[in-house]
């Protein structure tokens, strides 16, 4: 019965999309108050309506009610819970519904929260919001319903696969999914902005916060999956340039450029073009990664829950949607008025080569992500792009991006000073070649290139703190001022400065990890032992153990250094009874900032008797990598919570603004 | 559908450890085994979904790193080898895709971004010059605007 409600009131979302879609358009072209808002409450009523489908979905997950498809395809009685409930969103059709729930979410939210934009901009927006809803909710109901009953149910279900029974990767497709779709709100103002015909600072500050949150929530998305990669697929890597893992890059550099190129028009009026061109681009590149994903057109390690059949309807989804947005674009946008003009030495030539970089950083992840397709399409030759194109076409634009980063803030507006902003940088780099220099001598093996890393690293987190020092003329005015001045600045300003600092984190950590990182692997016997990164570890033994659904190898490792005891490592082997899968559970002993990895192997039958392969990877600083991107989410959080951004406030501000 | 992702889900729990470092296929000469590691970092193991040989722990990476090995072992130059493995499998067995015509539009289209994004800069601050200064009529609003306040 449950399950029939959620059916049912998934087309009623459906409808009520469609409605959102006309009563908003219809309000739009009659300037009618009544129309519009009716509009927005059908945007509500739509969102109530999917997250009561999902909330049936889940429950038919937890209640392992196999009567419905997609729950005997992916669940299990003996599953933990969590997992029950994460695997409403492990599947393709449960993944499709939690996007359309964060879609109408956003839609809702945007109805309700935007009082400040202007009626006919507000409709339009709507009304685009609705037209996405409607696209997306046909697409679940009519192609890819997940509550779809069986005929004949089974007793049991089929499980999910083991890989994905992990806390991180639980949470980590709402995250995704609440970034990507984020994205829409963009989209959507951006094609209400073209079909009014005004961009100006408004519009960019009520883009802003909708890009900012988007933009966090797909950080902590990313960051998860990636942390997810280092510690369940056992290679001791945390990034491996993988279709899937690009998907859902672009989308982030496309927002990361759109949130600086946003700042220039909304304080100077000018790149209002190219920040439309972004906002539409942001969701396109969500949109496209979710096709590439879910279509499986590209063979990747984690590629889940993939239907090509399926995929070609994504693919018209997206032409369709993308395609009309960027034809209005190349309709409208040549009639923008241009904006604010600026000197070669200014912060907006600064964020525009900002823009450029990132730019080109998604043109190389596109086409490496893609061109093998394309490649292969026309000369019927496959060819392969991994980790070296991206070494050499990818990675030199951040660096150049990082080097440039601790000026653009220190940057007057229109005209800027580059002696004056030296003169605010010479400690930190001075500080960024002392690290550099002290890597080199220092850190065995001598590392070049890691070196460098390290120093690109120290230079961002020294010009982050530089930035802050100036803000509030610390060193320079009584101490007393200084403080009052770091309390009185803006939350936006404190968000931009961590999000910088977390980029240089990222940085410290994923240099010093690539550069340094240690590697031992031996067949032992119980008693035997690996040196890896200074640590001593020692089989004691393997015993079983066994898990709700799992029955597993479990090494005891004891780890010391210079015969102190340090840890123990419990790294499991687990085969799963449903499916008899095979999967690494690695055990991470943390020592600082630093990881020692440990992973069991297969078991092998030696001449002195049994033997285990045993692997331990010393991977230092490997906190940092996934420490940057929380700093970074935070950052954007924080800037999220300034007053100027806050949403909703415009309105009651610009009431009391008014003159009388 | 269900098929992909069963045998998806399969292949990855086979293939979950890092398989290159085991000591039962490593080269006795620790120079040459770093060099053959190095190798098998940008070869891909053709039967996988999208891993090196490094990581894989598939029948078929298992030879293809014995083949690199032997041919670490017999003196051939990283170039040597990498030819050798194209000639067999064709371009798609490197990670690193050539620097060949076909490939320009890979290798070619981000470096493009960057000097066209450059040119519209410059132009853009080009033709910032002219504008600079006032025109007489706006000078001649702006002083009658300043003179209004001023009143």
């Amino acid at each position: 019965m449950i399950a029939e409600l959620g059916a049912f009131c998934l087309v009623l979302a459906l409808a009520f999309a469609i409605a959102q879609t006309g009563l908003s358009a219809a309000g739009r072209i009659r300037r009618s108050t009544v129309l519009a808002a009716a509009g927005e409450g059908a945007a509500v009523a739509s969102f109530a309506g999917v997250a009561i489908a999902f909330g049936c979905l889940i429950h038919a997950f937890v209640t392992s009610d196999f009567s419905v498809a997609n729950v005997a395809a992916n669940s299990h009685t003996e599953k933990p819970l969590l997992y029950k409930v994460a695997g409403a969103w492990g599947s393709h059709e449960g993944s499709i519904l939690l996007w359309c729930l964060a879609l109408t979410g956003y839609g809702a939210a945007a109805a309700a929260l935007g009082r400040g934009l202007p009626q006919g901009l507000k409709a339009v927006m709507v009304a685009t919001q609705g037209v996405l809803g409607s696209v997306f909710l046909a697409y679940t109901v009519f192609a890819s319903n997940p509550l779809t009953r069986l005929a004949a149910p089974p007793v049991e279900g089929r499980s999910l696969n083991p890989l994905l029974q992990d806390p991180a990767l639980a949470i980590h497709p709402p995250f995704l999914y609440s970034g990507y779709v984020g994205m829409s709100v963009v989209f959507s103002l951006a094609v209400a902005a073209l079909i009014e015909g005004r961009v100006d600072a408004a519009w960019a500050r009520w883009v802003r916060p909708w890009a900012l949150a988007a933009w966090s929530l797909l950080t902590i998305g990313i960051m998860l999956g990636s942390f997810w990669a280092y510690y369940e697929l056992g290679w001791g890597g945390w990034w491996f340039w993988d279709p899937v893992e690009n998907a859902s890059f672009m989308p982030w550099l496309v927002a990361t450029a759109l949130l600086h190129s946003a700042i220039v028009t909304e304080k100077r009026g000018a790149l209002a073009g190219w920040s439309l061109f972004l906002a539409l681009g942001a969701f396109t590149f969500s949109m496209l990664g979710a096709f590439l994903v879910r279509s499986g057109v590209l063979t990747s390690v984690h590629a889940f829950a993939v239907d090509p059949k399926r995929g070609i309807l994504l693919l018209i989804i997206l032409g369709l949607t993308a395609g009309s947005g960027f034809a209005l674009f190349a309709w409208r946008a040549p009639q923008l008025a241009k904006g604010g003009i600026f000197a070669p030495i200014s912060r907006e030539s600064a964020l525009v080569l900002n823009n450029i970089l990132l730019a080109a950083a998604t043109t190389a992840v596109f086409l490496g992500t893609l061109f093998p397709l394309i490649r292969e399409a026309i000369t019927h030759e496959a060819i392969s792009v991994g980790p070296g194109f991206f070494n050499i076409a990818f990675v030199p634009m951040m660096a150049v991006l990082a080097i440039v980063l601790p000026a653009g803030p220190l940057l007057a507006w229109k005209r800027g000073d580059l002696a004056g902003v030296a003169q605010r940088l010479w400690i930190a780099a001075g500080v960024a070649l002392l690290a550099g220099i002290g890597a080199y001598a220092l850190a065995s093996p001598r590392h070049a290139l890691g070196a460098l890393g390290l120093a690109v690293g120290a230079w961002l987190i020294a010009g982050a703190a530089a930035e802050l020092v100036e803000r509030t003329r610390a060193f320079r005015a009584p101490l007393a001022e200084s403080l009052r001045r770091l309390v009185g600045l803006p939350r936006g300003a404190w968000g931009m400065t961590l999000a910088h600092l977390g980029l240089g984190v990222f940085v410290l950590g994923a240099c010093f990890e690539i550069g340094w990182r240690g590697e031992a692997a031996e067949t032992l016997p119980v008693g035997g032992s690996i040196n890896v990164g200074g640590y001593h570890v020692v089989l004691d033994r393997v015993g079983q153990v066994q898990g709700p659904n799992f029955d597993a190898d479990q090494a005891i490792l004891s780890v010391t250094k210079d015969g102190r005891p340090i840890c123990t490592g419990r790294p499991e082997r687990r085969v799963y009874a449903v499916g008899g899968q095979t999967t690494s559970e690695v055990a991470i002993c943390y020592r600082g900032l630093s990881h020692l990895y440990l992973v069991l192997g297969e078991r092998r039958e030696s001449a002195a008797g049994q033997a285990w392969l045993v692997r331990g990877y010393w991977n230092p600083w490997a906190t940092l990598i996934f420490a940057g991107p929380i700093l970074m989410a935070l950052g954007g959080v924080i800037s999220l919570s300034d007053r100027r951004l806050r949403l909703g406030v415009s309105a009651r501000r610009r009431l009391a603004e008014q003159p009388a | 559908m269900r098929r992909l992702p069963v045998a998806a889900a399969a292949l990855a729990g086979v293939l979950c450890i890092a398989a290159a470092s085991d000591p039962a296929e490593r080269l006795k000469d620790p120079a040459q085994e770093a060099r053959a590691r190095a190798i098998f970092r940008d070869v891909r193991c053709l039967v996988c979904q999208n891993e090196s040989i490094d990581d894989s722990e598939a029948e078929l990476a298992h030879d293809l790193r014995q083949l690199v090995r032997e041919q670490v072992a017999a003196g051939k130059s990283d170039a040597q080898i990498k030819a050798f493995l194209t000639d067999r499998y064709g371009e798609f067995v490197l990670l690193t895709p050539k620097f060949s015509l076909t490939n320009l539009a890979l290798w070619g289209g981000p470096f493009l971004v960057v000097v066209l994004g450059a040119g519209l800069l410059a132009g853009r601050l080009r033709n910032r010059l002219p504008d600079e200064d006032l025109s007489p009529e706006e000078a001649e609003r702006v002083r009658r605007l300043s003179q209004t306040d001023g009143a």
